[in-house]
């Protein structure tokens, strides 16, 4: 008998669509583990009846013989960045509590409209700022995973889709929605052993997301295997008018064109990767990575990307920048917290407001924008900023004459415990090294869980594509997860 | 370039935060971290390099100047921490 917790997105579709057991019964089921995960802290809000009634919509559809979506009787977490409609979102920061938005955004409504059905709003780092989802104004998120020491230390599940890393990685949802700005799904993927994607600048909408930095956010899928992650972004991604961002191409069958025969591709090896004080177990898997795409049929080339040790600096002035500019929108009048100290006017309201309602680290990241794009700085940094971003992207288009993909690590390091980056924003700033270059030259890319390192904690591959050529990404993604047969899932002590 | 307490506090009012002193104290030290290791971009050679402006090429649409949303004025004032008349509503700023 199949555990149902276990099944991902394509084995809870072939248990309804062969009648072993009903959407409903997988909703309840999972209705269940989320309730009896509290102690993880993953999930803002629990919106059971969400999941339940699109599993009775499922089962209903199926019963009256209908097509089902791509997404049908599929419980998803959501991460609290997309707006709900009549759901509380926060995007894990004080200055929303309380708000409730009056619309869905696009990827909420394009995966209801294939199907899928809510368990509940998920923790994060605040704004989508972090790495470790430290900065959460609603606790942390503990990882499910625990070192193999016996210990009981608390872990990260990497940021910022923390909550989404932990519910799938815990088996409490079968998949998340994650948003990538400079690695929030990679990163927590493969600390926590599952696959996240995150495709091409302009697949999914921005629209209904909460802004962090508008040139880089992604939406993406967190799932299980790499086969989920195709189904769940075909589900997810598509052009959208309210998006002027968004790209007018439609969405490929990616699940359908999935062939892990990597035969006639190329697979190049950036040596500028190889950073200083890597873990060796990292860069051991990165070799055995090597050993798969080429067991799988690919070409190994060594290629340069001279630019990259100047993709985390750029990122952090492009995105607080950017950040600052959308942040400005809270200013206690139209919507979340309002602070009016006695006798206050409007200059001071907005003040108290921000000063009230704002995380240390976003408080930080504005101060920043603010600063880089502020009079007579301007050019020096926002500029020099933009024009490295060109280089840097120039990089990836001049290894595309070399190779049709990279393969690097997703992160520079496993898991880490909470608390021990938090007095440090530059060394937290450090976890996402290999993973912002592609989000600055906005290309696919996901990660792969490749294996465990000494501690018993997984440790993830990462994949980059051509603009537009998330195939691709995803047919290599699927060589790596077959040679890998990363099964290990963390104990439940929750 | 680094900055001083000063210049925090202006950063901190242009960008409408309050902070009190002592967490002006605390900023200093984190942002001239942050700006001191931002500053190696000055490093590469940009000359004859243009700012990237789009990441995937795309123009910009245009589509026809029609209403296509609107009367939702409820909505809208739904989530106002204070609202008044079918206005949002703010402390007093004219004497």
């Amino acid at each position: 008998m199949t555990n149902i917790q276990d099944l991902g997105i394509a084995g809870i579709r072939s248990g309804i669509d062969g009648g072993d057991f009903t959407a409903v019964e997988v909703a309840e089921i999972f209705v269940e583990r989320v309730s009896a995960a509290k102690s993880l802290n993953a999930f803002l809000v629990e919106t059971p009846d969400h999941a339940l009634s699109a599993a009775k919509a499922a089962d209903e559809a199926k019963a009256k013989g209908e097509t089902l979506g791509k997404m049908a009787g599929i419980p998803i977490g959501m991460k609290d960045l997309f707006c709900t409609e009549g759901v509380p979102t926060t995007a894990a920061s004080g200055i929303l509590e309380g708000f409730t938005p009056q619309y869905e955004s696009t990827v909420s409504a394009n995966l209801f409209k294939n199907g899928a059905g809510m368990l509940g709003k998920l923790n994060m780092d605040q704004f989508a700022m972090g790495s470790s989802n430290e900065t959460s104004a609603f606790g942390n998120v503990i990882s499910p995973w625990r070192r193999n020491d016996g210990g009981n230390t608390d872990l990260a599940p990497g940021g910022s889709s923390g909550g989404s890393a932990a519910v799938v990685s815990g088996r409490i949802a079968p998949a998340a929605t994650g948003t990538d700005t400079g690695g929030s799904i990679r990163q927590p993927a493969a600390f926590v052993g599952i696959t996240g994607f995150k495709p091409t600048y302009g697949r999914c909408s921005r629209w209904g997301t909460i802004a962090f930095a508008s040139s880089l956010d992604q939406a993406g899928p967190m799932a299980h295997d790499t086969r989920d992650c195709a189904i769940m972004l075909e589900a997810m991604a598509g052009f959208d008018p309210k998006d002027s961002t968004s790209l007018d191409f439609p969405v490929p069958d990616w699940e359908k064109a999935l062939s892990s025969d990597l035969k006639g591709k190329k697979v190049g090896i950036p040596k500028e990767y190889r950073v200083d004080n890597m873990p060796s177990e990292i860069d051991a898997l990165w070799q055995q990575g090597i050993e798969w795409m080429k067991d799988a049929g690919a070409t190994i080339v060594d290629v340069s990307l001279p630019h990259t040790k100047y993709a985390l600096p750029a990122y952090y002035i492009i995105a607080p920048a950017e950040a600052s500019s959308n942040l400005a929108r809270y200013d206690g009048v139209r919507y979340g917290k309002r602070n009016l100290p006695d006798g206050a006017g409007l200059q001071d309201m907005y003040a108290a407001t921000r000063e009230a309602g704002f995380g240390d680290e976003v408080k930080r990241r504005i101060m920043i924008g603010t600063y880089v794009l502020s009079a007579g700085y301007y050019d020096a940094y926002y500029t020099q900023a933009q024009k490295v971003r060109t280089l840097i992207s120039q990089d990836f288009e001049k290894a595309w004459n070399q190779c049709d993909l990279l393969l690097t690590p997703t992160a520079p390091s496993a898991a880490f415990g909470l608390g021990e980056k938090a007095d440090d924003p530059l060394a937290m700033y450090l976890n996402d090294v290999f993973t912002v270059p592609s989000s600055l030259a906005g290309l696919p890319a996901m990660s792969v869980p490749a294996g465990l390192d000494g501690q018993g904690l997984p440790l993830g591959l990462q994949v980059i594509g051509k603009a537009l050529d998330e195939q691709s990404v995803f047919n290599a993604g699927l060589a790596l997860e077959e040679r890998a047969g990363f099964e290990a899932k963390p104990e439940q002590w929750w | 370039m680094s900055v001083d307490k000063e210049t925090v506090q202006k950063i901190a009012n242009l960008s409408r935060i309050a902070i009190t002193d002592e967490e002006c104290e605390h900023f200093v030290p984190e942002l001239n971290q942050i700006l001191g290791w931002v500053e190696q971009l000055g490093e590469v050679d940009c000359s004859n390099v243009e700012p990237m402006t789009a990441v995937i090429p795309n123009k910009l649409r245009l589509r026809a100047d029609e209403v296509t949303d609107g009367d939702k004025r409820d909505k809208v004032l739904a989530n106002a921490p204070v609202a008044e008349h079918g206005f949002f509503a703010v402390p007093k700023v004219i004497e």
